[in-house]
């Protein structure tokens, strides 16, 4: 039954991805910007400006040129990027790792920050703490991202420089790892040095990412925690003598974090979004950051590489989301 | 010598600025015995019984009178002494068998919370413990329910679970909030008959709350008739069923429907009954005013 689910998902995620590549595919060549336009010197012949179309492949239909593109990807081979001139998928191998490492920090620094605050708020629930919780949550709603970003950079990179301001690590580290995965290498391997190191870099643009989700978390968390915490169930509970934590942990969490999950799930874009500007913000080496100078430069093939990856990291994700939420309710688990 | 003696009590509403939603309610309950508190919505029979759980709402305030349980008053003691008691000496049957019972839960967890949080039993222990309620409460396969979450079981199954988990701990008083009325007609009589079985096994004594007159005269020994909060009559089931003195209780005996007589049309509870009782309402509260 779930071994069935998670096939079934894995389709629709193909069909997804196609329909992302044909999009992006055609939305690309029928908006205005010329790759080639961009990397010829002056004073290049009309032959020679045809000659490099030719070598990019960019004189043939758009239908053509997506089944060479297709065609090459389900052979492993996403193209060639043109601003670059390296392999579209050396780059994203290259960087991707920065950005998953990145996404899923703040992906879970926002469960735990969103998660606990909505706790929190549903034990002071009926006291003045509650109105205080949820003020402060309204005013975390109306902050973006990249607000965080600046604001952060100012107190805790200008005022009181205490984090770096730029990079995955400091310059002098980057060949001390073996992989691309810096925060994992560093605690499998046992590096606690490192591991400082990177996770210092990481604070600032994961709050940045964070802190926005968190908000949303909070605040749909709490209301559902809020219709659950009166449910007879847990009035029952409360009379056997659970204590009003262990009420919320045990009776009501379970119960109340569906909506809250797929949620998340959906929030998952614009966090990935949000990895763009904030990336860019922090310097950090990540598909993000790449993404702005690829749309820059019209490097085509690299875009739709990029394009790719988002969305697949979108999916993955939302799989990942609907398997909890089956896991945390019996009667869909069976059903 | 009862169990739990309530004297006097009285409480108000303060959602509804102060209306009376218990008016100087006195009952006492013996050890072993059964009561059934019966009345419309709004006569305070939940009210009565919520305070002897101490799961009043937050905007009902008792203003007067004393719950006397086990030689302890109920209402004042600390909310950290009356936890001790509640959820172990006095246990609650819920009305409502499909929201009561966590669906995220295994039975066998939330049949034995309380004796792991209350009685301090391991979880082997608990769980033989749980066993052997099961079977006491005629569920079969009771290995297979312990592992069973709730929607796998029917209504009166899961009220079953819920007996059996409210008699798990010894009480000496269960509060059975309208256990049945969520019930098919079938399975309904099915549980009082197990609810006073239990009863008469454990030697529980037991506040049957309900509005129906026919469940009083099945489970009940004695019966208490509340209208706005309160007592109108009180006193043994089949004496007050014979020779209700109250003409509201004459009016609910006669309203009910006949068996033996099936022409017979249903007769309403006539409005001048309700008029007098409003009348002596309003009495007793002028009687308070003047007393302070």
């Amino acid at each position: 039954m779930f071994l069935a689910r998670l096939t079934k998902r894995v389709g629709i995620a193909a069909t997804t991805l196609f329909g992302v590549g044909v999009i992006v595919f055609v939305l690309l060549r029928v908006a205005p910007g010329d790759p080639i336009a961009m990397m010829i010197a002056p004073g290049a012949t009309p032959a020679d400006i045809a000659a490099l179309r030719a070598h990019y492949g960019l004189d043939e239909s758009i239908p053509v040129q997506f089944a060479l593109w297709l065609k090459g990807i389900l052979a492993g081979d996403f193209g060639t990027s043109i601003s670059i001139r390296r392999d579209v998928l050396d780059l994203l191998a290259e960087r991707l790792p920065a950005t998953l490492e990145l996404a899923t920090a703040a992906l879970l620094v926002a469960i735990l920050i969103g998660g606990g605050v909505a706790i929190v708020g549903t034990m002071l629930r009926r006291t003045r703490g509650e109105s205080v919780v949820d003020a402060a949550n309204g005013l975390l709603l109306a902050i973006p991202d990249f607000v965080w970003a600046l604001a952060l950079v100012l107190v805790l990179g200008v005022f009181y420089p205490v984090l770096p301001l730029s990079g995955r690590v400091n310059p002098q580290s980057a060949d001390d790892f073996a992989t691309r995965f810096y925060l994992v290498e560093s605690i499998v391997t046992l590096r606690f040095d490192k591991f400082l190191e990177v996770a210092s870099h990481l604070v600032m643009p994961t709050l940045a990412l964070a802190l926005p989700l968190a908000a949303v978390i909070t605040r749909v968390l709490k209301q559902a925690l809020a219709e659950t915490m009166v449910q007879d169930y847990v009035l029952l509970a409360r009379l056997k003598g659970m204590s009003e934590l262990r009420l919320i942990l045990q009776e009501a969490l379970r119960n109340a974090v569906g909506p809250t999950l797929a949620l998340t799930g959906v929030q998952f874009t614009f966090l990935i979004g949000g990895t763009v500007i904030v990336e860019r913000i922090f310097s950090y080496p990540g598909v993000g950051n790449m993404a702005i100078d690829a749309v820059i430069n019209r490097d085509l093939p690299l875009i739709q590489g990029l394009v790719l990856a988002f969305g697949l990291m979108f999916i993955v994700i939302n799989i990942l989301v609907d398997l909890a939420v089956v896991a945390l309710n019996p009667r869909l688990r069976h059903g | 010598m009862s169990l739990l003696s309530i004297r006097n009590l009285s409480a108000v509403s303060d959602r509804d600025g102060g209306t009376p939603i218990l008016r100087g309610v006195s009952l006492d309950l013996a050890p072993g015995e059964v009561i059934g508190l019966v009345g419309e919505s709004g006569a305070g029979k939940s009210t009565i019984s919520k305070a002897v759980l101490g799961m009043l709402p937050r905007t009902v305030r008792i203003t007067k009178g004393s719950a006397i349980f086990s030689g302890r008053d109920l209402l004042s003691l600390s909310s950290r002494e009356l936890r001790k008691i509640t959820g172990s000496e006095i246990t609650l049957i819920p009305q409502d068998p499909m929201t009561a019972l966590n669906p995220g839960r295994r039975i066998e967890s939330q049949l034995t919370d309380g004796l792991r949080l209350k009685r301090g039993m391991s979880s082997t222990d608990a769980r033989r413990r749980g066993l052997e309620l099961l079977e006491e409460v005629h569920i079969r396969d009771p290995e297979r329910v312990m592992r069973a979450y709730p929607h796998e079981l029917s209504g009166g199954m899961r009220q079953r679970v819920l007996i059996a988990a409210a008699f798990a701990m010894d009480p000496k008083l269960v509060v059975a909030d309208e256990p049945t009325t969520a019930l098919d007609v079938t399975v309904q009589k099915q549980i009082l008959r197990l609810i006073r079985a239990m009863q008469a096994k454990h030697g529980t004594s037991v506040i049957f709350v309900t509005h129906d007159l026919g469940v009083v005269a099945q489970i009940c020994d004695r019966v208490t008739l509340l209208y706005g909060g309160m007592v109108v009559e009180a006193g043994a089931t089949a004496e007050i069923m014979e020779r209700p003195r109250h003409p509201y209780m004459q009016a609910l005996l006669a309203a009910g429907p006949r068996y033996d007589r099936p022409d017979r049309a249903l007769a309403p509870v006539p409005e001048s009954i309700f008029a007098g009782l409003r009348e002596e309402l309003a009495s007793f509260d002028r009687e308070e005013v003047r007393h302070g």
